[in-house]
Formats: structure tokens, sequence, C-alpha cells
């Protein structure tokens, strides 16, 4: 299925990047198949697909971090086969990853220098870091710690790395997951403005509104074939979602919101010092989760999610009793599993390694927490009752696996969280606690997690979602409330506001913050984009 | 040309059970070829190391006699490294426990009670279960890894018995030879079978065997230890206790090998030497691992290894090789163990090239 592009190119004849019939096959899985690509000049080439559709692979192909197994690429006409990262940077090609590669305790100059061959100047270095900064609006100051950026700047510290070789291809990989929706546009100017300049640009993304807006034309991935072509502008979301899950996108059916019921979370004004020297610390945070009702928490993440998630879960337990009451008890001291008797369950955000025991079975992992649930009796494991749990738990959660004796690390991150969130669930909560529900969750298995929790809401549970994808809240919470600087917003019904607004509010800026709180002293927050 | 090793897909399960027998079988094979370099006649030397030991009861007293320290101590090391606490330091644990235990019967020698035996098997248990407590203390408190911590303890327990042997605990009438005077009667454990050594040691192993399995296999608490050992986050994400791992697989660990101790004291050595070990703590290691960390696996290994300790008398006796043979064979053991058990995650797979940006570029 090679879309109607061919003829387009008869102006500028020469594709900087093409890739023929690219597969690369490991052990257990055909990564990609049989890949055809075609990048021109000052293109910006979306390349999308699920979690798993080939994406990932490809790039490390194209960046040289990994060998194919058949096929050819062109560059600037001429075959050539990359032999490691060092030489991708060396023909032209530069790669900012989804996950950053900086060091905590370095400068920016520092870090950069470190990707440079030799041993630079820093003094000159961190003026032209300056000036690539200023070309592209791309502010930094190059003498800054790394951990005192912001998620944003840090992501400006990899993109003018890149800059600084002048590259002719840039590929950015899921670059907005982590950025504010202000933050998301600067980012796409400077795009933008790269590609005037004759950059090309290989955009990942599972974002289908981002990629309509930005770019020129796209590759849909899936099972890692290439699924079709197509140009974002003449599209909608729905069809390129259709395109890339091979069948129409199921939609959460919400309802309205009902009257609320009793609280069943109350935080009341919870204020913690970080023991991790880059935490965040908690200052003042207060808020209410009822039954029947989803509360969102947005945030652009190292905003004290994690610390206070840790607060809220019982892993890190709080010396004053009365600043975590669940369903009217004080528990703020209780550990994780005398809140669990409370009635609380919590899907933390890591999958493997914290949510389940990656070497274990999918019905060890089930006993890991849903152990109360007739699993014991007199100490004793009672191993039917827990592959009863484990198989009730993957038929109704409708996890892909190899049955209850599959290993936790052997299943996709979709359905290892599918069967987290099912484990969770099964245990009846009166309180659900999710962090991040559908993080590099397809969006088949992102849009069933999502009705989940809204049939559970409905059922009467008291739901707190934390999570990074405002499109996310926006789509399931009944209220949302803001995350910034280990300060809390007060929170909103989300009919009576809009994206906008809380993406000001993940700056640090809601009404009345700065002298809100006891640590009130108008401190300004950062990450302000 | 290069050889690669690939990660399989899945690891077999089946092959999981099967490396310890392949391991068995290609140690016998090494053995064949390991006699035959001695100059000695293969099948001769086969017969005599592993066929002469058992071909009678007495035989099979004595085989069953050496296991009984290996099960002791393997079972007890078991229940850490499911948890992956590893404690190498079992040697040391074994020897403080034989110590303790001897303390008990030297101070009570003129005393025939039948409280004395019991005695002596709980402070065995307390003066393993202490010196293990050093090393999960350190652990901890200060992360202090515990391999290190446990084995370099074993060479200091070695000083104390010889100290002890040499100096306060020196038999008057022993012709100055490091060793205690002898236990009396009611501190040594009872004789099975008349007639050979066989002990009552024999069947605390047998027991703790079946504890054990009933702890490793099916109990709530051995599951929250292994889930604590693999993955610390999720122990703490469902309210496991990572310390308290710690501290429950070190105890174990010192306690058992403790008893093994006291059970080597009280049994066929009849007092505290300065060898009161054989390698017993070491090669339980292996016996744990060979067995799979699993009490019935444990049992079939420690005859096994038993069986290579015998083996190596006799092959000094009847073959004029030295008693290091026992070592080699050993040594062959863990390694065909340790190698079969690579293939199980693993292949090798030829490949034309060097692929030098994989060795420069760390995959991302």
């Amino acid at each position: 299925m090679i879309g109607p592009d061919d003829k387009v190119s008869e102006m500028s004849a020469v594709p900087r990047l093409m890739l023929r019939g690219i597969s690369k096959v490991y052990p257990s899985v055909v990564a990609n198949d049989g890949i055809d690509l075609r990048i021109m000049p000052g293109e910006i080439h979306a390349v999308l697909g699920e979690n798993g559709a080939g994406k990932s692979t490809l790039m490390k192909i194209i960046y040289g971090v990994t060998r194919q197994t058949a096929g050819e690429m062109f560059w600037e006409g001429k075959p050539v086969q990359v032999e490691n990262p060092a030489h991708a940077r060396s023909l032209g090609i530069g790669m900012v990853f989804q996950h950053f590669s900086l060091f905590e305790t370095l400068t920016v100059v520092e870090n950069v220098a470190l990707s440079l061959p030799g041993k630079p100047d820093l003094g000159y270095l961190a003026r032209r870091i300056e000036k690539v900064s200023e070309k592209y609006g791309l502010p930094v100051d190059p003498r800054r710690i790394t951990h005192a950026l912001s998620v944003g700047e840090r992501q400006r510290v990899e993109i003018i790395r890149c800059l600084l070789q002048n590259p002719n291809l840039l590929i950015m990989d899921e670059p907005t997951s982590v950025l504010t929706p202000q933050a998301v546009r600067r980012l796409f100017d400077t795009l933008r403005q790269l590609s005037a300049e004759g950059c090309s640009i290989v955009y990942i993304s599972h974002k289908l509104d981002e990629i309509q807006e930005l770019c020129h034309s796209a590759t849909v991935l899936r099972a890692g074939k290439v699924a079709g072509h197509c140009i974002p502008s003449q599209e909608t979301p729905k069809s390129m979602a259709r395109l890339m899950i091979g069948k129409d996108l199921p939609v959460c059916d919400h309802g309205a919101p009902r009257d609320s019921g009793e609280l069943r979370l109350e935080v009341d004004r919870l204020t913690r010092r970080s023991d991790d020297p880059f935490g965040v610390h908690l200052d003042g945070i207060s808020l209410q989760v009822r039954s029947g009702e989803i509360v969102g928490i947005a945030g652009v993440s190292g905003n004290g999610q994690q610390e206070l998630l840790q607060a809220l879960s019982g892993e890190a337990p709080l010396p004053d009793r009365t600043q975590v009451r669940i369903g009217g008890n004080d528990a703020g001291s209780l550990p994780p599993q005398a809140r669990r008797r409370l009635g609380m369950c919590f899907v933390p955000e890591e999958r493997l390694g914290r949510g389940a025991v990656p070497r274990m079975t999918l019905a060890e992992n089930a006993l890991l927490t849903a152990h109360r649930r007739g699993m014991v009796r007199h100490g004793l494991i009672r191993f039917d009752a827990v592959r009863r749990f484990a198989e009730d738990c993957i038929a109704r959660f409708n996890v892909k696996c190899g049955g209850p004796n599959a290993p936790a690390r052997s299943l996709s991150g979709g359905n290892l969280q599918k069967f987290i969130v099912g484990r969770e669930i099964m245990q009846e909560p009166k309180l659900l606690v999710v962090s991040q529900p559908t993080w590099g969750v397809d969006v088949g298995a992102a849009a069933f997690i999502r009705q989940t929790l809204i049939d559970l809401r409905n059922a009467g549970v008291a739901i707190l979602v934390v999570s990074e994808e405002l499109d996310e809240l926006f789509e399931i919470a009944d209220r949302i409330a803001v995350i910034a600087g280990g300060r809390i917003s007060p929170s909103k019904p989300t009919r009576d506001t809009n994206v906008e607004e809380i993406g000001m509010w993940m700056s640090g800026m809601w009404p009345g913050a700065g002298s809100k709180g006891s640590g009130g002293n108008g401190k300004e927050v950062q990450h302000v984009a | 040309m290069w050889l690669k090793l690939e990660a399989r897909a899945e690891a077999s399960q089946r092959m999981r059970y099967l490396s310890p027998l392949i391991a068995v079988g290609l140690t016998l094979v090494g053995g064949l070829f390991l006699f035959a370099a001695l100059g000695k006649h293969p099948l001769e030397g086969f017969k005599v190391f592993f066929f002469n030991p058992v071909h009678d009861l007495y035989g099979l007293s004595e085989l069953c006699l050496k296991a009984t320290p290996l099960m002791l101590i393997a079972i007890g090391l078991a229940v850490g490294f499911r948890a992956s606490v590893w404690n190498i330091g079992a040697e040391g644990q074994y020897i403080i426990g034989a110590i303790f235990a001897s303390g008990v019967a030297l101070h009570y020698e003129q005393s025939a009670s039948h409280w004395i035996l019991p005695g002596m098997v709980i402070a065995g248990a307390v003066g393993g279960a202490l010196w293990a407590a050093i090393p999960a203390l350190l652990r901890t408190r200060f992360r202090a890894n515990e391999i290190l911590v446990t084995l370099m303890l074993v060479y200091v327990a070695q000083f104390v018995a010889s100290w002890l042997v040499h100096g306060p605990w020196k038999d008057p009438q022993g012709f100055n030879f490091p060793q205690s005077k002898m236990f009396a009667d009611s501190a040594l454990l009872p004789i099975l079978l008349p007639g050979t050594r066989l002990n009552a040691g024999f069947l605390m192993a047998l027991a703790s065997l079946a504890v054990g399995y009933v702890f490793l296999q099916r109990s709530f608490y051995g599951y929250q230890m292994q889930v604590a050992g693999q993955a610390e986050e999720a122990a703490r994400y469902a309210g496991y206790s990572y310390k308290r791992t710690v501290w429950v697989a070190l105890l174990t660990g010192g306690a058992m090998s403790g008893i093994a101790g006291m059970s080597e004291v009280a049994g066929p050595i009849g007092q505290l030497t300065d060898s009161v070990s054989s390698n017993y703590g070491f090669a339980a290691i292996i016996v744990a691992f060979v067995g799979r960390l699993n009490p019935i696996g444990i049992l079939l290994s420690s005859l096994l290894m038993a069986l290579l300790y015998l083996g190596g008398e006799q092959a000094q006796q009847y073959l004029n090789l030295p008693s290091s043979i026992s070592k080699v064979f050993e040594g062959m053991l863990l390694f065909f163990l340790l190698a079969a058990d690579l293939f199980i995650g693993y292949r090798v797979r030829i490949v034309a090239n060097p692929p030098l940006g994989k060795l420069l570029w760390k995959a991302h």
C-alpha cells in the first residue's frame, strides 16, 4: 500500500532519506517487516502507530543503534549502512530521545560538551549555545545545573545539542509527552522554523491532533508493517486512528456528573520535605474525593506527583496521621496493607517492578495485593483461589497473554496495565488511586481502561487520577486540580474549565497561588514555559 | 567469525529442571576423562568413586550421615537465596553454631539430663543466627553487601574456633592436640542404626526439609520474601518489608547452619576441633543451587554431594589419588550447572562480522 506521494517529488528529486524494505527480526518478534519510507528535504514527516507497532525499532535502525536484518537505506540518494550513532551524527542525523540522557549534576554546557568529539572550549561553546537558543526560540541558560531545569528546559538542551551539529534530519521521539500545552506550541514553532530552513524532521507520536497540526505527511505503522500513508491535514483524527488500530476507536461514555456522595479521601494541609535531593517538597496540599466522582490531578511530571502518591499509598507513611483520611479514618501513618483494609486500592505508574514483579507469573502477581480475597488461609497460599482470580481478571479485562502462568514481563505494557488495573478493581475498592492510567498504552486499551474507570465511578467508587495527559483528564474527570512545584490548585469542575486555563495553571499560575498554603511566601514556581 | 549470546524468546521450564541432571551427567563424563588423564582405568576409577561407597548398608548410612549437615545448611540457605539474599558465609555460621553447642556440652559434662541435647540444638541455632545477624544489621543499616560480609566472617569464625581449642577449651589429656574434651554420652546424638554412625541428626534434617517445603512452596510469608528479593519497589508497593526479609533470610540461614554445626560436634566428631567443618558450608551452596532451591531437589543433591565426599575418600584409599579429587568433582559439577543454566536463557549464534557498533553503544 504505497500512498499517492510518489509523484510529488519531481521538483527536488533526491529524497533526504529513503528506506526500502527494511526488516528487523528479533528472536521472538518481527519488529519491522518490509518498511518503505521516504523523507524529502524540509519535510516534517510523522511516523505514527500504537505501542509495539515498530516505530522505535525503525528509528534505532536509522540512528545506527541497531542494524536491520534486511533492506536498504539511502541517504541523499546514496546507499548507506549506518554503523553506529556517531556515524549517524556525522551524516547529519540527530535524535532527541523520549527519555533524556543528561547528567543531573552537570551544567548545561558540560552536558553538551560531553556529546561533542574532542575537548571543546566551554566558554566558546556556551556562546554557541546561546546563539542557537536565541535563533530557534529555545531559551536556556548554559551555566545552569541540569537538575534544576524543568522537563521542558531539559528537552530544549537535548534539541540544542542536536542542532549544534547542523543536522539535516532530526528524529523526535514522542517529544510532547512531558510538556505543557504552551510549551508544545513553542516546540512546534521551533520545528517549523527548522523545516523552513530545509532540515527534515521525523516526528514520532501517537497524538493525532498534534500530527495534524504540525506534519506535512505521515506514515502509519501497524504490527511492524506500513499500514498506509496520508496527508494529515486532509484527515481527521478519527480516520488516522482507524488506520493506526485497524478499526474504529471506541468512544468513552461519560454520563453526567452525579450528586457528590460521601467523603472517601481527604488530604488536609499535607506538607512534607522530600528525602530525595532532587525531589519536590509537598507544600500544604489539600484535596477531597467523594464517592461517585473522578478527580483528576494534572501537572507536568516532577512537580510533586510521586511524593503525593507515595504519601497516599502508604509507601512513605507520614508522621501525622490526620493529614490523610480514608473513609473517615485517620490513615496518614498507616502502612499500605492497612490502607487497603480501609478500602483503598492503588495503581502505580510503573508497571514492571512496582505494580508487578517481572519474573513472577500473573497468578503470583495477583497474590501481590489481592491476597485478602480468600487466597491465604492459616498463612498458607490457596493456589486454586489465586489461579481462579487471575483467570477471572484475564477474562474480564481482556488481557492478551499466555494464561495465568505467563510471566508478567512477557506481556506488552498495555496488557500488563489492564491486568494491574483489573487486579485492583476486582478487590472492590471504595477508593481507587490511579497514576498515569494509560501511559504508553495503545489507543484501544487506553479507551478500555478509561471506560472501566468511568463505570466504576458510576457504581459509586471514589477515584483519584493523576495524569500528565490533559486530554485524558478532560475525557474522564469530573473535577480537575493542578499540581505544580509541590502545591495544588483549587479544583474546578471539568465542564467549567478548558485546556488553556489548566495549561496556564500547570505553570503554577492559578488565582491565589503564592498567597495560599502554609508556606505561601510568594515564591514563584518554576516551569514557566 | 564471532560468537554471540542471544536471549531466547522464552526460557523453557522443562530445561530448568533438566539442567541439574545434564550437569550431573557431564560431571560423570568429565570424571571418566579425569581418571584416564591421571593414568587410572576410567571404569575402574568410576566404580571405586561412585559405586564402592554405597554398595552396602554401612556405606549407605555413611552417605546419609554426610548428607545431614548439607541438607540442614542448604535448606536454610534456600530460604535466603529465594529472596535474593546471598549468604555465602554458612561455613562461619556452622562453626559458631558448633562452638555454642560445644559450650553447652562442656559446661554440663557431668550431667546426664535429657535436656542437654535440646539445649545444644538451641545453642547451635542461636550461635549461627547471631553470626548471621552481623551481616543482617550491616545490610539493613548501612547497605553493606552481605556477600562480602558473610564471606569474611567465615575466617573470623575459624580463628575463634582455633583460639578456643588451642586455649581455654583445650583438652588437658589431649596430648596437646587442638581439640576439646570428648563430649559425655548425654551430649551425643543417639545412633539410629546399631553398628553405624548414623544418628538422630539425619531425622532433624529430614524434618527441616519438610518444614522448608511448606514454608518455601506453600506459605504466604515465603512468597512475600520472594517478592521483596526480586523487586524491592513492588514489595514496598504491596506493603511487604524488605528489611524484615533480609533479617529472616539471614537468621534462618544462620540458625540452620548452626544446627548443622551442632549435629557434627554432637555426632560423628564428638568434640570441638579446629577443623570441625569439611567445607560443608560452601558445598551446601552448590547443593542448594543444584537442587534448584527446592526441598526435594536439595534432598537429592545433598545425597549426590555426600557421594562425592565419600568417593574422594575411596579414591585416596584404593586409587592413590589426592583427597582434592573431591573438590575437582565439586568444581566440575558447579561449572557444568552454571553453564547448563546459561543456555536455559540464552543461545549461541555465530555472526560473520563483529558488530562494532554494538560493542561501543549500549542499546537505548
